[in-house]
């Protein structure tokens, strides 16, 4: 289970390495301001135990965030390593080996990139119809729906699961690809309503009224203006969905076990009955996907693209 | 005037949003080839009245006719205005020759004569290089002018132009308005110019409608418009006037405080009390004493001419002379014309009243 926690929030650590990382170098300076002009030596010192704290601070942080991380690379590539040692003393890819030699394991990862884009696909598809309606449309109970999405997401998903479990045994829907589709739309539901509804949003709606005005029906008006304004912040909704649909075990392992057995949830099985560097190994693969998403949005997506078209109110 | 000279008619017009009457029974006829400025301060309904015109809004009741032809309910993209945005509304991820095109793409024009038509319409706005940049790459009288080609290139019969020149600073805007009016004047396109701002809507309007309150309070040339305003609220809204409270006693007028004004021509007579509006200029200043007497509080120039702020009796008034008259602290004025309202309407005889016989 713990090894599980591992992989599934190793993308979030990474991202928010990224983002605390800038946060706090970016107070450094600030904590050497309160320096008195009265008493220079004593502001000197405290400014000096100010930067040492700081200095203590990001490295504990680091430690924190990327140890766990750093342990896991190492465990995938050694051999037998115990507690008194610092380090492992062989070297092997017999995990890697392990991993992709198993059939079964082969089989989740095949899964897992199966239903990720096709729950991503799908959520688009619904939710981005929504999003629009959230965004431009007055409706009578628009709050209460926005606010109820969130909802989903507040309380521990389980419980709406183990309820959903039974509606689905009802349906015929448990241990079908059907199921899990629908169980992993769950997730990313929230995603793909907020991120595309505050982009509709930000568009001026005279940018809309002035492709109507040239001859534009409504339809057009959306795939030729709305839609690729917008379309940045779909795609961070996306790749969300995606890496929600990629990392969701619970719901995936109450609705298709045992038909449908995803990298997040081979993850159970792994910890019980593999070896440790399979874990590993498997931990990291399982990883792979966040980073790269990640990295790719941070580069791509975040860029001054959007925010130089919106020079013009 | 036959139904075809009119390009635009809006009859008996009404709006409501949000529970207020934006727009109230509005009548407006623009002919064909004019340029009509809906003038008004905000919330007059002028905004409201221009997105009916161009589809982005249906009336409640009334109805708008394009040559005759009657469009109320046709949506924008169906009926033949083209709108100026205010804040341009061109599309940033599309470039200059791309925003232009647009709407001949979707007519599925050849692509030859898509390019020929964008060419010829930014060759008449002036913009012939940065065919190729994005909207944020050019400046705002740039991004000005690929709006109005936008709007021109589909050869609307009516051009609508929503405060067009409000995001430009000062010396651009009299620019822009000016090649605005000289290319409506060239290819003669029926046209309507929502502004705030009178200087802009007297020098190139052919007619001007002042709004209040969703009507029309008056709709006449700039020269009938400034001379003769119907009512006090355009009056007010036009250029300066000085109103006073007054009677008309033989050779002209008497404001409270027992002041009487000499005066020229009167637009009307008869018992009771009067609205009097006098146009700064109307206000004749000598040193002699002729007329009333009247200390002078400021002076401020103006260039070819200055304005004096004066007092007579309880009464403030501004005046226009010439800058050639010598400073003085007393001076003695009379008015070579004044209008005269009652319950806010311009009274007016068939010819001016002299006062004097």
């Amino acid at each position: 289970m713990g090894k599980r926690a591992h992989g599934q929030t190793l993308g979030v650590a990474v991202m928010s390495a990224i983002e605390s990382e800038g946060v706090v170098l970016g107070g450094l300076p600030e904590a050497q301001l309160p320096a008195a002009p009265l008493r220079p030596r004593r502001a000197v010192v405290r400014g000096a135990a100010h930067r040492i704290a700081g200095v203590v601070f990001i490295v504990c942080l680091l430690v924190f965030m990327i140890g766990p991380i750093a342990w896991l690379a190492l465990r995938a590539f050694s051999g037998l390593w115990q507690y008194p040692q610092l380090y492992p003393k062989d070297w092997t890819l017999s995990g890697w080996r392990q991993v992709f030699n198993d059939p079964n394991l082969r089989h989740s990862m095949r899964l897992s990139f199966e239903f990720a884009p096709i729950v991503t696909a799908a959520s688009t598809v619904i939710c981005l119809p929504a999003a629009y309606a959230f965004s431009r449309y007055r409706f009578p109970g628009r709050r209460f729906l926005l606010i109820s999405l969130f909802a989903t997401n507040a309380f521990p998903k389980i419980g709406l699961y183990i309820s959903m479990a039974g509606v689905f045994y009802s349906l015929n829907l448990m241990g079908t690809f059907l199921g899990v589709v629908i169980v992993q739309l769950i997730g990313t539901v929230v995603f793909m309503t907020w991120i595309p509804a505050a982009a509709f949003s930000a568009i001026p709606r005279s940018l809309e009224e002035a492709a109507r005005d040239v001859g534009a029906g409504p339809l057009r008006v959306f795939f030729r203006v709305t839609f690729p304004l917008a379309a940045p912040a779909i795609l961070v909704a996306m790749i969300l969905s995606f890496l929600a649909s990629f990392d969701e075990a619970q719901g995936t392992f109450l609705v298709g076990v045992p038909n449908y057995i995803t990298m997040p949830t081979e993850m159970y099985t792994l910890v019980l009955n593999y070896p440790e560097q399979v874990a590993a190994v498997f931990s990291i693969l399982l990883a792979i996907p966040s980073v790269v998403l990640m990295a790719f949005a941070r580069k791509h997506v975040m860029g001054g693209r959007l925010a130089e078209g919106f020079q013009l109110r | 005037m036959s139904a075809t000279d009119i390009g635009l008619d809006l009859q008996h017009v009404s709006k409501d949003l949000g529970g207020r009457t934006i727009v109230d029974d509005l009548q407006l006829d623009v002919r064909t080839g004019e340029l009509t400025c809906l003038l008004g301060p905000s919330g007059c309904g002028k905004t409201t009245t221009l997105r009916m015109i161009g589809g982005f809004l249906v009336p409640d009741r009334g109805r708008v006719l394009i040559s005759g032809q009657d469009v109320t309910t046709l949506s924008p993209d169906k009926r033949p205005t083209a709108m100026v945005f205010q804040n341009y509304a061109l599309w940033p991820h599309m470039t200059v020759f791309k925003n232009v095109a647009f709407g001949l793409r979707l007519r599925k024009l050849p692509k030859a004569e898509v390019k020929e038509r964008v060419e010829g319409v930014l060759d008449l706005v002036g913009l012939t290089h940065h065919v190729h940049s994005y909207p944020a790459r050019i400046s705002g009288g740039e991004q000005q002018r690929v709006a109005l080609a936008r709007a021109l290139v589909l050869e609307p019969k009516v051009l609508l132009l929503d405060e067009p020149l409000s995001n430009l600073d000062a010396k651009l805007r009299v620019r822009v308005r000016e090649d605005i009016r000289e290319i409506q004047q060239r290819i003669g396109i029926t046209t309507v110019f929502v502004t705030h701002d009178q200087d802009e809507a007297l020098s190139i309007s052919d007619r001007i409608a002042v709004m209040s309150g969703g009507k029309v309070e008056q709709y006449a040339d700039a020269r009938s418009l400034y001379r003769e305003p119907a009512t006090t609220f355009v009056a007010g809204f036009v250029g300066t006037m000085n109103t006073y409270e007054a009677t008309v006693v033989p050779g002209g007028v008497a404001l409270a405080g027992d002041l009487v004004v000499p005066c020229g021509d009167l637009s009307a007579t008869g018992d009771g009390v009067w609205e009097v509006g006098v146009r700064p200029e109307d206000v004749r200043v000598s040193l002699d004493d002729a007329g009333a007497a009247a200390d002078v509080l400021r002076e401020v120039p103006r260039g070819h001419y200055k304005e004096l702020v004066l007092r007579a009796g309880p009464h403030e008034l501004r005046a226009f002379v010439g800058s050639d008259l010598p400073p003085a602290d007393r001076v003695s004025i009379s008015f070579a014309r004044a209008l005269l309202y009652r319950d806010g309407v311009l009274h007016r005889s068939a010819t001016p009243v002299p006062a004097h016989s």
